[in-house]
């Protein structure tokens, strides 16, 4: 494992963005069932050709039930200085319900370790600000402007734990096994570069938002500028940053319903378009005409976690589907799984003698969703409207 | 005797004597009365001589060249060929100057100092002939966010709320600019609106009205209201794809329109609704548009006109401010706006303004996109950039500075012949481009100059998909604004800076 820079970004690479191919692998329990993180590991360190030790990370959803009214914010800190100031800090501008180190095994061979902390957080209470806005904007802050200190993750009941390493390496350094969640999400990494630096693994995260990412996105530019427009701040210069914030833009901000929100990033050809019937070309040309800035291009697959509006797990791959996405469900039909390759689903039918009902590979540019209670609402094979029943007001 | 101070000419007429077969077409051909016959041989006349090519392309014998006269003034580096013969004309006149099409002047295109990104290893380019690339867009004004409602209890039954503004889809980012019935000849005319039609792109109507003939194209054409109204009514309104108000033009900030009355014949005067003969100067400004306020009453007057179906936008010349008036002209409710760079074309245009006034276009486009994100209004809107997008490179790094669509003249003009004499202002185009004389006009096939305009086009847009392909973007979405698909090597960092591009090894 590497130690060193975990918090900033080191000098040599500030201006460069990172490249990389990678594994992600997330699966989620449709009846809110905590799972603890042997599956979860499982899955991901099978797929180690698509990592170089260079980077690993898991997003647990659920893992804290008795803070689960809290931001559960979580952090590297680079000495105690900054974290003193970063703890005042917090307590001058909101409460601090719990703040406690996140438990790590270091391996005894280290002298130099990072301080990994996480931090119960309520906001006071505002009129003129949402709760989730003022965490955003203290989010941003901090990543930004606080040295020594960086978020990894800051959503509800659930947390964010990564670093530089092999995923089975990093898998053990946070005990991720020993954390129950009903959802979780993982990733492993193969960068072109080496920035030695914590904050630029995933799981990139957002509030109640998680995404792991394989691909790159050669519209990084365009959708960039487009959410700085809304006040995001994109210092991570890698281009998962910019999926979590869209997301967290159409959805949380815009409110626009998960299924559309994936026709927005991933939209369907306007050949396609042109072959529907009014109503469907009324939406998709206008969501394409409103949020041309935030269509995602290039190769990439994401899983996304999201605990709002209700805990939702997604699956999506680009539009030519340039990187793999492969998906299951499992023989009593709770748990829905994703991975970049079969072979996550294979390892888990071997060691954990777990049957799976069905394997499949969704269409290119086509959303998986699962919600916990609502079940498999797409299963990544439909045309855009199926199965949605869309009305729409005034004139076609 | 007087002494001569006519000008030296630039051009020399060389006819072969040998081979010219004294059959006197190019004589009827130069409309500039640079050649005669004397009863024995052609005679040329340097003096009058454009070098618009006309004569060599008309000559069955190849006999005619058209070479460089500037072997005999002396030389000097500050007093240059050009500054002595402006001082010659205005001591000659005692005169402003005219002049036509874009800046002369031999300033560093930014364009040029530009280069693109494309995709090695990490991520695999697109080829464009086995895989879908898109390059329509939409034209006009769009809401920040579109609302949707979702049943709480079934997530499956969604609604959507947003009423739309309108938009016109093209199938490519670009638009032929405008060019007035008056400016250029109604053959000319014809041909880039059918042509328009044809490959569902814009064009513009200048501000000379849109003849009877046009309406029928009118789905393609911006109608523009400048600020002498001319061939203003319902109709012309109403039967647009926009509604552009020019305030300002690249070639020439700060002036209206120049049209002199010689030009102005029936078929100009019926569709400016103008008397036969009389000049046709627009005001330098909109005599009710003398601040903001005015500029977004007249918006909103011309929405109301043609019941908010059509997109109304504004045009302004790239100046110093563009960035602040720009934001203002979009919180005035305009649909689109329009950007032209110093270098951009005019049919006749003072010489001192169009070589020295407004600001290059690159940069134009990178204060004003940057300026409209800062205030949160830039996907609102649609921004057209023009002055001096000469070919397909120049549309694609506009576009990744931050323009949905590139606007361009002098390419289409190249296309049907014009050899850029910048003599349009005279009136006696030989190619039947920028006149109205009707033997001039005669010349100029409407077919054929349509089908090169197509052509023109298709090639465009074909290249802009194989350097989207490269770049491994499948939608010119995606290009919009993506400056880091851009790096720059031009001399000078500071562009590089307020471009907003980096340096090419960053």
């Amino acid at each position: 494992m590497k130690w060193n820079n975990y918090v900033s970004l080191s000098e040599k690479f500030r201006n460069q963005r990172v490249f990389d191919g990678c594994g992600i692998s997330g699966f989620i329990n449709l009846d809110g069932k905590r799972e603890n993180g042997d599956q979860i590991i499982d899955m991901l360190s099978i797929l180690s050709e698509r990592e170089n030790g260079l980077g690993a990370g898991f997003a647990g959803y659920g893992i804290y039930p008795r803070y689960k009214e809290c931001y559960a914010i979580h952090l590297l800190i680079e000495d105690e200085q900054s974290k003193e100031h970063l703890i005042r800090y917090l307590d001058e501008i909101g409460n601090i319900i719990q703040s406690e180190p996140i438990p790590t095994k270091i391996p005894s061979n280290v002298d130099n370790p990072p301080i990994t902390w996480r931090i119960f957080y309520e906001p006071r209470h505002k009129k003129s600000i949402s709760d989730d806005e003022q965490v955003v904007k203290l989010v941003m802050n901090l990543n930004d402007h606080f040295n020594g200190v960086f978020v990894i993750s800051s959503g509800k009941n659930m947390g964010v734990f990564k670093g530089n390493g092999w995923s089975h390496e990093i898998a053990e350094f946070y005990n991720i096994k020993d954390y129950k969640a009903y959802m979780w999400l993982a990733h492993s990494r193969f960068p072109t570069n080496t920035p030695g630096w914590w904050g630029g693994a995933h799981p990139f995260n957002l509030l109640g938002t998680s995404v792991v990412h394989n691909g790159e996105i050669t519209s990084y530019g365009t959708n960039m500028r487009y959410l700085e427009s809304f006040g995001y701040k994109c210092t991570l210069l890698t281009d998962t940053e910019v999926i979590a914030y869209l997301i967290d833009l159409l959805i949380r901000k815009h409110k626009i319903p998960v299924p559309i929100a994936t026709m927005a990033l991933a939209p369907p050809l306007f050949s396609t378009i042109e072959a529907m019937e009014p109503r469907y070309q009324i939406a998709l040309k206008n969501i394409r005409a409103t949020y041309r800035s935030a269509m995602l291009n290039g190769p990439f697959s994401v899983i996304v976690g999201l605990s709002c509006p209700k805990p939702t797990l997604v699956g999506l791959s680009d539009r030519k589907k340039l990187r793999p996405l492969v998906a299951a469900i499992s023989e009593n039909k709770n748990s829905i799984f994703l991975s970049s390759e079969e072979a996550s689903f294979k390892r888990l039918k071997l060691k954990e003698a777990f049957n799976f009902k069905k394997i499949w590979q969704p269409k290119s540019g086509t959303a998986i969703i699962a919600q916990v209670g609502e079940g498999l609402l797409r299963n990544g094979m439909e045309t855009p409207f199926e199965k949605i029943n869309l009305t729409v007001e005034g004139d076609i | 005797m007087s002494l001569n101070h006519s000008i030296p000419s630039y051009f020399h007429i060389k006819v072969d004597r040998e081979i010219c077969r004294k059959c006197k077409r190019c004589t009827n051909h130069c409309s500039y009365d640079a050649l005669s016959f004397n009863g024995e041989r052609i005679v040329s006349d340097d003096s009058k001589c454009v070098a618009c090519q006309r004569c060599v392309a008309m000559c069955p014998a190849g006999a005619i060249r058209i070479e460089k006269n500037d072997s005999f003034l002396p030389f000097h580096g500050n007093y240059t060929r050009r500054i002595r013969n402006i001082i010659w004309a205005q001591s000659g006149n005692g005169g402003v100057l005219l002049s036509a099409t874009g800046n002369d002047r031999p300033i560093r295109t930014i364009f040029d100092d530009l280069l693109l990104d494309a995709c090695q290893v990490t991520n695999p380019s697109i080829d464009p002939l086995r895989e879908p690339i898109e390059t329509k867009i939409f034209f006009g004004r769009k809401p920040k966010k579109i609302v949707f409602s979702e049943d709480p209890k079934k997530l499956n039954n969604i609604s959507l709320k947003t009423e739309f503004m309108p938009n016109f889809e093209i199938d490519s980012p670009i638009m032929v600019g405008h060019m007035s019935l008056g400016s250029i000849s109604y053959n000319a005319c014809m041909a880039i609106y059918q042509a328009a039609k044809e490959l569902n792109i814009l064009a513009g109507s200048g501000e000379g009205g849109l003849h009877q003939d046009f309406y029928e194209y009118g789905p393609n054409i911006i109608t523009e209201i400048a600020s002498g109204r001319f061939g203003v009514d319902i109709n012309y309104l109403q039967n647009a794809a926009g509604i552009e108000i020019k305030i300002g033009q690249g070639a020439k900030p700060g002036h209206g329109g120049h049209l002199p009355g010689e030009k102005v014949n029936t078929l100009i005067s019926q569709t400016r609704m103008i008397p036969k003969g009389s000049d046709a100067l627009s005001p330098y400004p909109h005599h009710d548009i003398y601040s903001i306020e005015d500029l977004a009453q007249l918006i909103s007057a011309l929405k109301e006109a043609t019941r908010y179906k059509v997109p109304i936008g504004v045009k302004i010349a790239a100046v110093h401010n563009s960035a602040p008036i720009a934001v203002g002209i979009v919180r005035g409710g305009a649909d689109f706006l329009t950007i032209d760079g110093f270098r951009g074309g005019t049919g006749a245009a003072p010489r001192i303004i169009r070589d020295h006034a407004g600001i290059p276009i690159e940069l134009a486009i990178a204060v004003v996109d940057k300026r409209l994100r800062e205030e949160n209004l830039r996907d609102e809107v649609t921004l057209v950039a023009g002055g001096s997008i000469r070919y397909s490179a120049d549309l694609i790094k506009a576009i990744a500075l931050g323009a949905d669509v590139g606007m361009c003249c002098m390419p289409v003009l190249i296309a049907m012949g014009c050899r850029v004499c910048q003599q349009c202002f005279r009136g006696l185009c030989s190619w039947g481009i920028a006149t109205q004389q009707e033997y001039l006009v005669k010349r100029l096939d409407i077919d054929v100059s349509r089908n090169r305009i197509i052509n023109l086009f298709h090639s465009w847009n074909e290249e802009l998909k194989e350097v989207l392909g490269a770049m491994g973007i499948d939608s010119v979405e995606s290009l919009r604004s993506n400056r880091d698909r851009l790096r720059y090597i031009g001399p000078n960092p500071k562009i590089a800076d307020i471009l907003g591009v980096k340096h090419a090894g960053e």
